[in-house]
């Protein structure tokens, strides 16, 4: 199927199960349905599964186009190290909290939407793919050439004065007039 | 804003018609189920929750039929060819097929939120009434068993004390089925976001065919008619008198054991024309894509761009128009969009097609390991499509702007507007033309740069060399290129592109343009065609609008925005 990043694919998916977990568990809390437990923890799973899948990975090939407002989140996603940047664990981590949704009715559709995600997340790691933050680029290296363009801003080093002077003797013999007036033995 | 009516009216009207057929049937539905009788149990048991689910029912039938017609590309092609009457704005809502598609698609959406958390509600109420926690009429009424011995019809599919809201929807055809449809639903959407459809199109096009399970729950959605309505007994059951009678239901002649019966299901009829007319459009392609396509020449450019001249019998085509080209021998399902670069008159139709992705890198390499003046691969045409841009012949002088990859409908314009010069086509008003050419680099489009220089070359030999003037603006230059220019600034020809017209850097300065097209051509009336960036565009719009005089005697510029 083409050079396809599998991730990219199960972060959609993901993210789109965890609002679908949360407003089913919204719906059961709020109607106060019977197994309204389960309700209450797809709200959270469902919210927590957002925000770590709200931050888009940086892209293996190609642009990375962020989500608007990431960063925050980026840094956050970023600080849980291996936990975070591993897709195996990823996978795992949603087949868990998916479970317990598949225990009512209103959580039904976001137990298999976030187990398909976990599927995709798996394939992505078997194809040894891993999340990379998107990070602000630094700041270019000054092109070479500008320099060339400005004007010196300061003299060349010269040595001092006293050095400068001609020798009182070799008056006649120099190309210049002192700067300074000139006795013998100063 | 006399212009954004001209340009955008047709299609705000539109919008608003669907807009308000959509919220029409939604509130006629609503009311129906919350104010008709024949659900007045009904509503004991469920309250508000029925309506609720029944209203983006009837509104997703009406967009369900909608969504498969804008993507039968056939189809508008044989509209848009029954509408030359009537006028080039109407068939410009044609061209924004996709964009229509993907708006029913968001209401499918909604509207499936919507009708599934109404139905969640129902399916727990349901079973809380059978389980008797809603008072005893709403009980009493859970209780009509299905027996033919006691002639009761029920009301409340839930018929046994186990069955949970779950199991409720597992076991009705209705409830199976709306999980399966609402799972492809959602899988459609996510592998169409924009991430996912720009950079793995494979992706999107195997998993968007998960349509064909959606549609097939859907006609089977209402199979097991699971929404009831009272029907009319004899004698007939007075509902606001037997109500508090619940103990003399079946014993008194005023309240006989009220009947209930499904209701018919009504979406196949809704969707079963457009799945037709869908099915005849594959049928079509196919038939399209079993035509013999010969190749008259294959030209590897420069700058890894290949030309294709290919002949396919009856095909006509128009300017400004593209095709759609399926390759088996690379992939049997992928059909890609080219705009075509060579003009009616020609006995041809050639596409330039540049290296972008796997499927043109995959051609690329085929065609270069050919043998000198052999076949091409089997290829597989769909088209012509597209609005054609006729109006472009219908002015005395034009101004032709292409940005980028804009300029590639415009190899098929120039050529159509030269050969129509050259026979003395009377369609043709053109006396002149101005051409300007904006692009970061020429890299990829020295094949047209070759074009401009064939025209240049004619036009000089016929002696007209004032028809066409163009400009050529490169807008990513650095110090290379301008450290390049001073070396050479005095050669006859174009260091970059080989034309007696040099190149200018930059951006160009268009009320300059415009001045001198003014000076130039002192009473006629200047057309301005533009295939590029909108920021561009509204540029040009305020510039035609400064430069036009209301003096008929003197220059007019209209301004014509082209999505090609």
């Amino acid at each position: 199927m083409g050079k396809i990043e599998w991730a990219m694919w199960a972060n959609e998916q993901a993210l789109a199960a965890g609002l679908i977990y949360a407003t089913g568990g919204i719906v059961g809390v709020a109607g106060q349905f019977r197994g309204w437990q389960f309700a209450a923890f797809g709200i959270a799973a469902g919210v927590f599964v957002c925000l770590l899948e709200y931050p888009r990975s940086k892209r293996g090939k190609g642009t990375s186009v962020e989500r608007t407002g990431q960063y925050c989140f980026t840094v956050c996603v970023n600080a849980f190290g291996p936990l975070t940047r591993n897709y195996y664990v990823r996978a795992f981590l949603h087949a868990a909290l998916c479970v317990p949704g598949g225990f009512m009715l209103a959580t039904v559709l976001g137990c298999v939407c976030l187990g398909i995600a976990s599927l995709i997340y798996l394939s992505a790691a078997i194809h040894g793919e891993h999340w990379e933050p998107i990070l602000p680029r630094t700041e270019p290296p000054k092109r070479v050439g500008d320099s060339i363009k400005e004007p010196p801003q300061n003299p060349p080093p010269r040595p001092p004065p006293e050095l400068r002077r001609k020798k009182a003797d070799k008056l006649e013999t120099a190309a210049y007039d002192n700067p300074m007036s000139v006795t013998v033995n100063e | 804003m006399s212009n954004w009516i001209i340009n955008q009216g047709l299609s705000a009207f539109i919008l608003v018609v669907w807009m308000g057929i959509n919220i029409f049937l939604f509130v006629y539905f609503y009311l129906f189920y919350d104010l008709g009788p024949q659900f007045e149990y009904t509503r004991e048991l469920l309250g508000s929750a029925l309506p609720w689910a029944r209203a983006p029912a009837a509104v997703l039938n009406f967009n369900c039929m909608l969504i498969l017609l804008p993507v039968c590309r056939n189809l508008l092609s044989l509209l848009r060819g029954s509408f030359i009457c009537c006028g080039r704005t109407m068939r410009k809502q044609l061209d924004k097929n996709l964009t229509f598609h993907k708006l029913v698609a968001y209401m499918i959406a909604l509207m499936t939120a919507v009708h599934t958390i109404a139905h969640l509600l129902n399916a727990e109420w349901y079973t809380n009434s059978f389980q008797g926690r809603y008072g005893p009429l709403a009980t009493k009424l859970s209780m009509l068993g299905d027996s033919r011995e006691l002639n009761t019809t029920y009301l409340n599919p839930v018929r046994s004390n186990s069955t949970t809201p779950t199991i409720l929807v597992f076991t009705t055809i209705a409830g199976l089925t709306g999980v399966v449809i609402t799972l492809a639903l959602i899988l459609m959407i996510t592998s169409s976001m924009e991430v996912i459809r720009r950079s793995y199109f494979e992706v999107f096009w195997y998993t968007h065919h998960l349509f064909i399970v959606f549609f097939a729950g859907l006609v089977f959605h209402g199979a097991g008619r699971i929404v009831r309505s009272q029907q009319v007994t004899d004698p007939p059951h007075n509902n606001s008198l037997c109500e508090n009678q619940l103990e003399n239901w079946g014993k008194t002649a005023d309240c006989p054991v009220p009947q209930f019966a499904g209701g018919f299901p009504q979406t196949w009829m809704w969707v079963i024309g457009p799945m037709i007319i869908y099915l005849c459009e594959r049928l079509l392609r196919f038939i399209r894509y079993m035509q013999p396509v010969s190749y008259r020449k294959i030209v590897i450019r420069p700058s890894k761009v290949l030309e294709l001249q290919l002949v396919k019998p009856g095909f006509k085509m128009q300017v400004g128009q593209y095709v759609f080209l399926n390759c088996p021998a690379i992939s049997q399902l992928e059909w890609h969009p080219f705009t075509m670069t060579s003009a009616p008159e020609e006995d041809f139709f050639s596409v330039h097609i540049r290296l972008v992705g796997d499927w043109t890198e995959k051609l690329i390499k085929m065609v270069e390991n050919l043998p000198e003046g052999g076949q091409g691969p089997k290829m597989a045409v769909d088209g012509p499509f597209g609005t054609a841009s006729e109006d472009v012949f219908d002015y005395e002088v034009s101004m032709l702007v292409g940005a980028g990859i804009g300029v590639t409908p415009f190899a098929s314009i120039l050529k159509s507007i030269w050969y129509k010069f050259k026979d003395s086509d009377p369609k043709l008003r053109t006396k002149k033309i101005y051409f300007y050419w904006l692009c970061r680099e020429t890299y990829a489009f020295e094949w047209f740069a070759d074009l401009l220089q064939v025209l240049e070359k004619d036009m000089e030999e016929r002696g007209m060399r004032d028809f066409l003037t163009y400009k050529l603006y490169l807008t990513g230059w650095d110090q290379s290129h301008v450290n390049h220019a001073m070396v050479h600034f005095d050669k006859e020809t174009d260091i970059i592109t080989g034309l007696k017209q040099k190149t200018s850097y930059g951006r160009p300065n268009w009320d300059r343009e415009f001045e001198q097209v003014q000076q130039e051509n002192p009473s006629s009336v200047v057309g301005t065609f533009l295939c590029g960036p909108q920021a561009l565009a509204k540029d040009l719009e305020k510039k035609c609008v400064k430069y036009s005089d209301v003096d008929p005697r003197k220059t007019k510029f209209y301004f014509n925005k082209e999505n090609f």
